[in-house]
């Protein structure tokens, strides 16, 4: 293709959105039911519950340290998936390109969605592509669907915790939103955080095989682990207690923090996840996490009881305890 | 550098609470007037382990929480003229004015930045020089320094369009007309560390000299916290009344002298109003006339209009801390976080969104 | 009111300008108001101004003080 830059043309169904197409698109994920070309990709289906999600990326830069849009949607997708304990059949990735976007910059996060896509076992199995005016997107947009299929001894769900569960972290959090942030440079921060974005079904499969019992899989996106932690009390009706200390925040990431005045329960995390597990099981779900790459630093941060349901109480390092309440609105960086 | 590494405080904290037990038979109310230190006291747990006999109320140190209505308005105003950039801290963009938000406005079109630093305004300046690009400034005097500095360099540099709204006030005249006031009773002071860095020492005597009044400046790790508590029940024990600093670390007892030139060389204050506690004298900062020419409010004939708190609304007495967060009849249910009434609930650091967030305490027991 | 983040001084440009490192983050600090601080030194930093130079005689004067209740406690817990 001679054209340096996207065109209305290549969104006007004709020979040129045929060639971008063939050129870039079908490449990057070429399989079977892609290659068909058909309106609808058919998929058969084992299990007798299939876990249906969809989501849209519209995050700013497009590239930051750790991955980019692309990486960000293949692995968003499959990681909803996975929380619902479902193995992916196959994702759907929708494109909204803004005329002038440079070919350079979609090849680029093609590659990306190819490789996340490998890592995690998946397929794009179906497409669009629209491209609008200059100004109408931010360069681009991706929106996505998944469908997974759920084996039937799993029963994972909000509200599926109960009193004497463990609660357990599969790492470091923060890491994703304060990579985005400095590398949108408004606060000129310097630093080397990376976005954790990563799709996390291998280790849940690690996880459910050693205990299909596990109550609720979340990953703490927007809102951070607060939200998840404060959906899961309400929705379960229980009371969660997590030990501070035991919560792991890279020191790059709370310094972060200590500077806009964030607090990094808020923050999004792209590629980490919160169990709720049986009491006598934690351990043997902690080892199993432990042993798989994207779970080298899981830790047992706190436990479901059955007092003040609803509520998400926080024990403090020096031993006393506060309220953690749910995200309101936007964090603001402050300076009070 | 932490000099008060964490793994310190599971061991030391219990030790300073059973010391702090120890000298609390007889109750002690002590007013912090800080916001941070509202947040900091609340996010610790401190408040959940506190013995029964020493009592924490937060006064008036929330700057966001003590700007009248009206100087939030007339940073609407001015966002909204042609041309205008509102450089402003994150603290602000939620703060209603009498019918808006800074961040309502951003969202119908007004240019509004937020900036962690004055300079970062000023460089907006040197990057936009067909914009005229104002900065809104609230803060107290950890913070005025800092903006004086960005003003001298203002004009060092010959930017023509550089401009400040000022809405900042001192801490000191406040305690003064809080305590001259007699409407709340209290024991003590927990003294702003921050402040007390510029500002040094001696400003706070007045509590101890004319009220009689002991008064600790703290620092903000929860173990600063503790020790400060533990200082002033100590001074009563002791029976002392003296202004102390646990925060040496970084305060200095001259404070920071050349911060304090630079402040002084800029601004000089003025009568300022504060929300819930009326107008105080000599309790804001207002520039210099050599600076004037930076003046937002006159360079753009801004109008200034007083507005009534709303109805129903106990943030003056909240501030004071003769009301604590829950008397107040709208606490929790018309005024929430997302949904405020009063600054006391919009701003990070204000005393009912910490009690709502973080609870009362007494919520593990 | 206020944040003030310690940090610790890596190199000084021109202009009165550090560049100031947090546990591994770093950003650009005006020293106009503590003309004095050398590469080295640590400092509170506040709206992107170092305000005041972090003594670290002075930081282990506190730690001292809870020292001796450490150890107070610890003979009387022997004691006992």
């Amino acid at each position: 293709m001679k054209d340096k830059r996207i065109l209305l043309s290549h969104g006007a169904g004709g020979k040129l959105s045929h060639d971008l197409v063939q050129e870039f698109f079908l490449p990057s994920f070429d399989n079977d039911l892609l290659r068909a070309l058909d309106d609808s990709a058919v998929i058969p289906v084992e299990s007798s519950r299939i876990a249906f999600t969809t989501d849209a990326y519209v995050v700013k830069p497009l590239f930051f340290p750790g991955g980019d849009i692309g990486r960000l949607a293949i692995c968003g997708t499959v990681n909803d998936l996975a929380m619902a304990g479902a193995r992916p059949l196959g994702l759907s990735a929708s494109f909204i390109l803004e005329e002038g976007l440079p070919i350079k910059d979609l090849e680029r996060i093609l590659a990306s969605m190819k490789g996340a896509a490998q890592e995690a076992g998946v397929k794009v199995v179906a497409g669009d592509t629209k491209v609008v005016e200059h100004g109408a997107a931010e360069g681009i947009f991706i929106t996505t669907a998944g469908v997974g299929q759920i084996p039937d001894n799993v029963k994972i769900g909000s509200a599926q915790a109960k009193p004497g569960d463990a609660i357990i972290v599969s790492g470091p959090l923060g890491d994703h939103e304060i990579a985005v942030l400095m590398a949108r440079g408004e606060f000129a921060l310097q630093g080397e955080v990376e976005s954790d974005c990563a799709p996390l079904n291998g280790l849940v499969e690690a996880m459910l095989k050693v205990c299909p019992d596990i109550h609720c899989l979340r990953d703490p996106t927007r809102g951070g682990l607060a939200t998840v932690l404060w959906e899961i009390a309400a929705s379960s009706k229980i009371g969660v207690v997590i030990d501070e200390g035991q919560v792991p925040i890279r020191e790059q990431v709370r310094a972060v923090c200590d500077l806009l005045g964030f607090d990094p329960y808020y923050l999004a995390n792209e590629g980490k996840l919160v169990a709720f597990v049986p009491e006598g099981e934690s351990d043997t779900v902690l080892k199993a996490m432990q042993k798989q790459p994207l779970g080298k630093e899981s830790a047992v941060i706190g436990k479901v009881t059955a007092k003040n349901p609803g509520k998400v109480l926080l024990h403090t390092p020096i031993g006393g305890h506060r309220l953690l309440e749910p995200l309101s609105g936007e964090q603001f960086p402050r300076i009070c | 550098m932490n000099p008060l590494p964490r793994h310190d405080e599971g061991k030391l904290a219990p030790l300073l609470l059973e010391k702090i037990g120890e000298l609390a038979d007889l109750p002690m109310r002590l007013m912090e007037v800080c916001g941070t230190h509202t947040v900091a006291i609340f996010r610790s747990g401190i408040r959940s382990l506190l013995p029964q006999g020493v009592e924490l109320i937060s006064g008036p140190g929330c700057p966001v929480c003590v700007t009248p209505a009206g100087e939030i308005d007339r940073a609407i105003t001015l966002a909204r003229r042609d041309g205008v950039i509102l450089a402003t801290f994150g603290d602000l963009m939620r703060v209603p004015g009498s019918s808006s938000s800074l961040q309502q406005e951003r969202a119908s079109g007004a240019d509004i930045r937020i900036v962690l630093s004055p300079l970062d305004a000023l460089q907006m300046a040197q990057d936009h020089p067909e914009r005229a690009v104002c900065f809104f400034a609230v803060g107290f005097e950890t913070t005025s320094p800092a903006i004086a500095a960005a003003v001298q360099e203002a004009k060092r540099k010959g930017l023509a369009n550089f401009y400040l709204l000022s809405s900042q006030r001192i801490i000191p005249p406040a305690i003064r007309a809080l305590l001259s006031g007699g409407r709340v009773k209290i024991d003590g002071f927990i003294l702003p560390g921050h402040v007390s860095v510029i500002i040094g020492r001696a400003p706070y005597l007045l509590i101890s000299e004319e009220f009689g009044l002991p008064g600790v400046i703290t620092g903000f790790e929860p173990l600063d916290i503790l020790e400060g508590i533990y200082m002033l029940l100590r001074q009563r024990e002791e029976g002392r009344t003296s202004i102390e600093i646990q925060y040496s670390r970084a305060v200095k007892e001259e404070g920071n002298q050349h911060a304090l030139a630079i402040l002084n060389a800029v601004f000089t204050p003025v009568d300022a109003r504060w929300r819930g506690l009326g107008t105080i004298p000599k309790s804001g900062l207002v520039l210099r006339e050599g600076f004037s020419a930076l003046d937002a409010a006159q360079a753009f004939d801004l109008p200034y209009e007083e507005v009534e708190d709303p109805p129903g609304c106990l943030c003056g007495e909240v501030l004071q801390g003769i009301h604590r967060p829950p008397d107040c009849a709208l606490f929790g249910t018309r005024c929430t976080p997302e949904d405020p009434i009063g600054p006391c609930m919009v701003s990070s650091e204000g005393s009912c969104a910490a009690y709502y967030k973080y609870g009362r305490g007494d919520e593990g027991k | 009111m206020c944040l003030g983040i310690p940090g610790q001084i890596v190199a000084i440009t021109e202009n009165q300008l550090a560049e100031v490192d947090f546990s591994g983050v770093r950003r650009e600090v005006s020293l106009m108001l503590c003309p004095d601080l050398k590469v080295g030194d640590y400092c509170l930093v506040h709206v992107g101004f170092a305000i005041q130079r972090l003594e670290e005689e002075e930081a282990l004067e506190t730690l001292k003080l809870l020292d001796e209740f450490l150890e107070a406690s610890d003979e009387s817990s022997s004691e006992a």
